[in-house]
């Protein structure tokens, strides 16, 4: 039966990480641009969460309809101002400018919250449903629920609206997007707004989860990484399958074994992946034709 | 044209200096950031070398990293101490002024820092950094240059492991902070199961590792011992682990994000021991508060050497009403970590006062025999550095507030609550 709860566990648990991946994999495949500041924007998602919920007194998920907004903004902005004017070198210096990003993002979080843990109190925190021995905590099936309906309409806007296939264009070959008139600069700045929208949503979720400060985006990119690597840079699936299967592997083995091996274990799984598919379980072959 | 005409010519040019004035702009702000982080988290004065009648000491704190949260309250302490003794004389006759450095929660950082702060800034003393992982490195450095490194936040094993006699820590030691909760707990319950994890900290891990050592040598039995990386970001499947053995007996060593989500944990899933020990955590005060909620904080237990209020003397009651009003919060919402900081520097002055001199070698020579009162209570030191004069109280959250529970001989503890309310069904 612990294994049953571990691989529950890891499955909930996954779709959280897989929600907060989905925007670092989103940005990467439009724009090949590594969002090193992915993981402090879920923390700047928590924090506008924990204001809006604690001194507003706004439940955490209708917060989301002024949290996602305003990062979508920030997304869209940080694209036109910093990314957009540079012309060469662009992987590297946007992956540069993005570091710096979140290097100011954590200054100021520091600056206006200090270092204290704080976390997004709501009344279902502590509540579960109970089958027989298992236990499915509240807070995480909400969480589940809320990445699977918005990577549902991830799903939606990438394959059934103009603007999805814009992007899916863009994805494949910006050149010959920008040769048939889409714009690319707009596809770009939308999609950087989309992934840290999905970074709110997901910082709503982790600031429920889990005591957080500034620094806690260490972890959070480290961990990220992993994951949209195992799944293939730009693939969302791709990042929801690994997320699920890294929470999962680390999760049974930690409960039947030690959390300690469960990390070793599954950075094992993920070697042995790269070596027989190097671009991620669902990744584009990276491999260019010379 | 006349536009067509310029991006033609100085198209690239142009671009390629927008580009590098947009990385460089962003390059000066972020460089600029953990500065002014640094800069709004102390307000310690700038000062130079040389300044005549100032005792400098220097501190390197973390106020980023893994121990930002620990790390901020240190240096809290430190500047409620320097607020404190500045309106009691000073050290030595002379006013005290901290200097402060972050290390980012980083071993190397520190060296680096206490390296500056010793061979550049030239301040008179230092004190430790948080935690036994920093205070390691920075007694190293303390010992290279001949400098007493009294400290209050880094009483892991490891750190008197080194043999150096430049070290001393005014709090108890972390081998010995668990005992007296194992004694309770041997003296209280039949041998049963009793359920441990630990986090892989050099200090945490062996207040938890001597307390299981106790309890099996008494024929306790421990279905579950978890050790877990301080990397772990997903507590949860260590916590199934715990309820699952259904054991009344937890301990858990823990940092406060890992001692939060437990409590989370176990309340989602309906699970509450009788009695619940972290080691880290529920000492976090309004921190702690504000994670789990007050009303799951009723008969949570941890170890430490003060708490607010404590029937210290005069001195606690004068750094608890600074703290308050420097802080903003209030009494209950006060760190350990204030008191722990504060005592360090506390106990240091004594010595410098009692010799009358900044020369380090004369007060550490005196910091070996010396018996000294802290906040914390009483202070002298093995040969290794330990304090061992401290008696290690077990603390208590009843009803909003933090108490002494343990030992209960001490005078001025309440009684302890046993069997603990279960979660969200505390009054206040």
């Amino acid at each position: 039966m612990l294994v049953v709860q571990g691989i529950i566990d890891g499955i909930l648990a996954g779709g959280l990480y897989a929600l907060m991946g989905s925007g670092l994999t989103l940005v990467f495949g439009v724009m090949e641009v590594i969002n090193f500041a992915q993981g402090i924007i879920v923390i700047l998602g928590a924090y506008l969460t924990y204001v809006f919920a604690t001194h507003i007194g706004v439940d955490p998920f209708v917060t989301l309809l002024i949290t996602i907004p305003i990062m979508f903004a920030l997304g869209y902005g940080v694209y036109m101002l910093l990314l957009r004017p540079i012309k060469r070198d662009r992987v590297i210096m946007s992956l540069l400018v993005m570091y710096a990003v979140a290097v100011v993002i954590e200054g100021c979080l520091d600056l206006v919250f200090g270092g204290t843990l704080v976390q997004v109190s709501t009344p279902y925190a502590t509540s579960s449903i109970h089958v027989g021995s298992l236990v499915f905590p509240d807070i995480y099936l909400m969480a589940f629920g809320l990445s699977a309906v918005l990577l549902g309409v991830l799903y939606v806007i990438l394959y059934r609206t103009k603007f999805g296939r814009s992007l899916r264009a863009t994805t494949q070959n910006t050149t010959a997007a920008k040769l048939v008139g889409i714009d690319v600069d707009r596809v770009s700045a939308t999609t950087l707004g989309i992934g840290v929208g999905l970074g709110a949503a997901g910082g709503m979720l982790y600031g429920m989860t889990a005591s957080f400060n500034a620094a806690s985006s260490y972890d959070l990119i480290s961990r990220l990484l992993v994951i949209v690597i195992l799944g293939g840079f730009g693939s969302v699936w791709g990042a929801m399958a690994a997320a699920i299967i890294m929470l999962v592997i680390e999760d049974v083995i930690s409960v039947v074994w030690s959390p300690v091996w469960g990390q070793t274990i599954f950075y094992l799984v993920l070697a042995a992946v790269l070596l027989f598919r190097p671009q991620g379980l669902f990744g584009r072959r990276m491999a260019r034709a010379q | 044209m006349k536009q067509r005409h310029l991006l033609g010519c100085r198209g690239a040019g142009g671009r390629r200096r927008f580009t590098t004035s947009v990385l460089a702009a962003a390059f000066a702000v972020a460089a600029a950031a953990p500065a002014l982080a640094t800069g709004a988290a102390g307000a310690a004065p700038r000062v130079h070398k040389g300044l005549k009648g100032t005792v400098l000491i220097g501190a390197s704190v973390s106020l980023s990293g893994d121990f930002s949260a620990t790390g901020t309250t240190t240096k809290e302490g430190y500047q409620v101490f320097q607020q404190w003794i500045n309106t009691h004389g000073g050290m030595d006759g002379k006013k005290v002024v901290f200097k402060f450095l972050s290390d980012g929660s980083s071993p190397t950082q520190v060296t680096t820092n206490y390296q500056k702060l010793i061979t550049v800034t030239h301040v008179n003393f230092v004190v430790g950094p948080y935690s036994t992982l920093l205070t390691k490195p920075a007694s190293v450095v303390a010992n290279r240059y001949g400098q007493a490194l009294v400290e209050g936040i880094g009483g892991g094993p490891s750190v008197f492991a080194a043999g150096l006699h430049n070290v001393f820590d005014v709090s108890a030691s972390a081998a010995y902070q668990g005992i007296t909760y194992a004694k309770w707990i041997a003296k209280t319950y039949k041998p049963q199961p009793v359920a441990f994890a630990a986090i892989t900290t050099p200090f945490s891990e062996p207040i938890v590792t001597g307390i299981r050592k106790y309890l099996l040598a008494r024929h306790f039995t421990a279905p579950v011992f978890k050790v877990y990386p301080l990397e772990t970001s997903d507590w949860t499947p260590i916590a199934s682990a715990i309820e699952a053995t259904h054991a009344k007996i937890v301990a858990l060593a823990t940092q406060p994000p890992d001692g939060n989500a437990f409590i989370q944990d176990f309340a989602s899933a309906g699970y509450n021991p009788t009695t619940l020990f972290e080691v880290s955590g529920p000492d976090q005060g309004q921190g702690f508060v504000k994670a789990v909620g007050k009303q799951n904080t009723t008969g949570v237990m941890w170890p430490n050497t003060w708490y607010p209020g404590a029937a210290e003397g005069p001195v606690n009651k004068q750094m608890e009403t600074i703290a308050e009003h420097m802080l903003h919060v209030k009494l209950s919402g006060l760190s350990a970590n204030i008191a722990e900081a504060f005592s360090a520097a506390q106990v240091l002055a004594e010595a410098v006062n009692h010799v009358k001199s900044l020369t380090n070698a004369k007060v550490m020579s005196y910091l070996r025999k010396g018996h000294f009162t802290s906040v914390q209570g009483a202070v002298c030191f093995l040969p290794t550095g330990q304090n061992k004069c401290a008696q290690p109280f077990v603390f208590q959250w009843q009803h909003g507030n933090q108490v002494a529970v343990l030992p209960p001989t001490k005078p001025g503890v309440t009684k302890i609550m046993n069997p603990k309310p279960h979660w969200g069904q505390s009054k206040y």
